[in-house]
């Protein structure tokens, strides 16, 4: 049912972050560590096949955390790696991610132009 | 001679006058009115933080020499400094000043280190009057050491907040009521610390250290003080401060001050342990403290700079945060103010 | 008291962070940030795009407004309330890159901008990439 997933979606992305909050306050990882482990764990999960499933289970809940984009990682390369053999494992992880990176650096040039550094 | 670092300024040294500039968050705190000047906008017209820093400070040394009606070519010295690297929120600042110029850095004691300097220069007659002035940035300072101002973190409760301020002292040989007396040299203290977000704890010890050597050595008692001001220690410093006091038998935390946590209603404007950054004392102590000892409401008062010596490398580099603390004696010797 | 001793007292009397309340709202933040996601998702399915390409355009849609909201100093607010819950999801990351962009403008656009972007970013990338190649090595040789 449609609403099942948004609860899935809500209650598993919510966890993930809660994880992550986790290690802010009661660790002293910077958040830019945070998100660097949190892409490699999803790579991890993914290669050991947890993240497959769980993407199923809860749609954007586990697709949109930082995990999500190692999982994507992970799935690339599997896939070119089975077309293009070794070769494979050095363009497909990066090649998967190019959307989500190309977005953002362009996006941030965009903005960068638009606005000015402000004072909190 | 022992190296207890006292030094006594016999042949007199006086503050003619202060100058202060804030910017808009410590207007907003409960130091508003004490400050002579403020700007709402953080780029202070200009079009860059580093920029903005420097015209406050040239901003606040034109409103000394406006507020001691003194032209600048009879200043001996600007001896001041910053937390921008190499110091050139200052020196940019001077430049344009036909002044001699004296960079210093220590970092949040840089006031400290500048008023016991320039008192030496003047009470050893080697000059007849010093400018000692210190700033910060909270845009220049987050830049330089944390994150860009846009990038969305939450800070832990013992994090101080950079003040945006300036704080500028005549010193001159002339006796206009409000001596500066005394002080001790601080000496580089590391207590181990290497969280970057809990500063205080790591000056604590550096100005237990030179409070400590002061009282033993100047020949002065808590008795004869009606306040020890530290510049930016936080809540949480002013308090491990107090501590490692009471360990040596010596009380201060009745009189106690701390410019970092008297400059923001930490509550209300969520500054966790409160302000710091070189301007933290400079504008509290050149704006609160200095008028009310020329009112003779304070008849003397001891004031200590800390300086938590870490650079953005040496925090990567996990090194522990070594810390300075310079203090200096200000008393009213009018009878009648 | 000797530096070991002083290290430990001040870890143990430094006041935490209040946990429970930063996981409450790193939680309710994440998750809806995750539903918006969801809605948008079947969105860009019911407008005709394939479950791939609705992933991605999603992804995209987020990094747009995650960077808006850098820009006009939105982010840094919620982010501040939030916690976790804006900095694990891919917002987090579009932030990471846009923040850096925007405040190294002074610095110029080669040097500042573009230079900056990768501070936080970079790290990601760079660690994100080698583990899918260590990935894609160990599946060529025992997994194929």
């Amino acid at each position: 049912m449609d609403w099942l997933q948004f609860l899935n979606a809500f209650w598993v992305g919510g966890l993930i972050c809660v994880v992550a909050q986790l290690l802010i306050d009661l660790t002293k990882l910077t958040p830019a560590r945070i998100l660097t482990c949190y892409v490699c764990a999803g790579v991890l999960l993914s290669a050991i096949g947890l993240y497959g499933p769980l993407k199923e289970f809860a749609g954007s809940g586990a697709a949109v955390p930082l995990t999500g984009f190692g999982h994507a990682l992970a799935e690339g390369v599997r896939e070119s790696v089975k077309t293009d053999g070794l070769l494979g494992a050095l363009s497909g992880g990066l090649a998967a991610a190019a959307t989500g990176i190309s977005a953002s650096l362009f996006f941030a040039l965009i903005w960068s132009l638009l606005f000015k550094s402000r004072q909190k | 001679m022992s190296n207890n670092g006292i030094i006594s300024f016999s042949g007199g040294c006086f503050i003619a006058e202060t100058a202060t500039t804030v910017g808009k968050k410590e207007r907003q705190g409960p130091m508003n009115g004490w400050f002579d000047a403020s700007e709402e906008d953080e780029y202070f017209g200009q079009s860059t933080f580093e920029q903005a820093e420097s015209e406050m400070v040239h901003r606040n040394l034109q409103l000394l020499f406006t507020k001691a009606n003194l032209q600048e070519d009879t200043v001996g010295a600007v001896l001041g400094g910053d937390l921008v690297n190499q110091c050139t929120g200052t020196s940019f600042g001077i430049t344009g000043h036909k002044i001699p110029f004296i960079g210093l850095y220590g970092a949040c004691s840089t006031i400290a280190e500048g008023l016991l300097l320039g008192a030496s220069l003047v009470s050893g007659g080697l000059l007849p009057s010093a400018v000692a002035l210190a700033s910060s940035h909270f845009c220049t300072a987050e830049r330089q050491y944390r994150f860009p101002p846009e990038y969305g973190n939450q800070r832990p409760p013992t994090a101080q907040n950079t003040v945006t301020g300036a704080g500028a002292f005549l010193l001159t040989h002339e006796d206009t009521g409000v001596r500066v007396s005394d002080g001790v040299l601080g000496m580089i203290v590391d207590g181990g610390i290497t969280d970057a977000n809990n500063m205080g704890a790591a000056m604590a010890p550096a100005a237990a250290d030179t409070i400590l050597r002061y009282f033993d050595h100047s020949g002065r008692s808590l008795a004869d003080f009606d306040a020890i001001v530290t510049g930016d220690l936080g809540q949480e410093g002013l308090e491990l401060t107090d501590e490692l006091l009471q360990k040596c038998g010596l009380d201060i935390a009745p009189k106690h001050m701390d410019c970092g946590v008297l400059i923001y209603d930490a509550k209300k404007q969520d500054m966790h342990a409160g302000g710091s950054g070189c301007g933290c004392l400079a504008s509290v102590l050149g704006g609160y403290f200095y008028r009310r000892l020329r009112r003779g409401e304070l008849k003397r008062i001891l004031a200590i700079g800390t300086g938590a010596l870490l650079s953005a490398n040496s925090a990567l580099q996990k090194l522990s945060i070594p810390s300075v603390a310079h203090a200096v004696c200000i008393e009213n010797v009018c009878n009648t103010q | 008291m000797d530096t070991n001793a002083y290290k430990k007292y001040v870890e143990s009397r430094a006041k935490r962070s209040p946990v429970l309340r930063n996981c409450i709202r790193a939680f309710w933040v994440g998750g809806a940030l995750c539903c918006v996601g969801q809605g948008l998702n079947r969105l860009y399915q019911w407008a005709g795009l394939s479950e791939k390409h609705a992933g991605l355009c999603v992804s995209v849609t987020l990094i747009f407004l995650a960077g808006l909201f850098t820009g006009i100093g939105w982010f840094d607010k919620l982010a501040k309330y939030a916690g976790a819950g804006t900095l694990v999801p891919i917002t987090g990351f579009a932030n990471s890159v846009a923040a850096p962009a925007v405040d190294a403008k002074s610095e110029g656009y080669v040097t500042g901008v573009a230079a900056k972007m990768f501070t936080i970013a970079g790290p990601v990338i760079v660690y994100g990439s080698v583990s899918s190649i260590l990935y894609g090595v160990i599946y060529y040789f025992f997994l194929l």
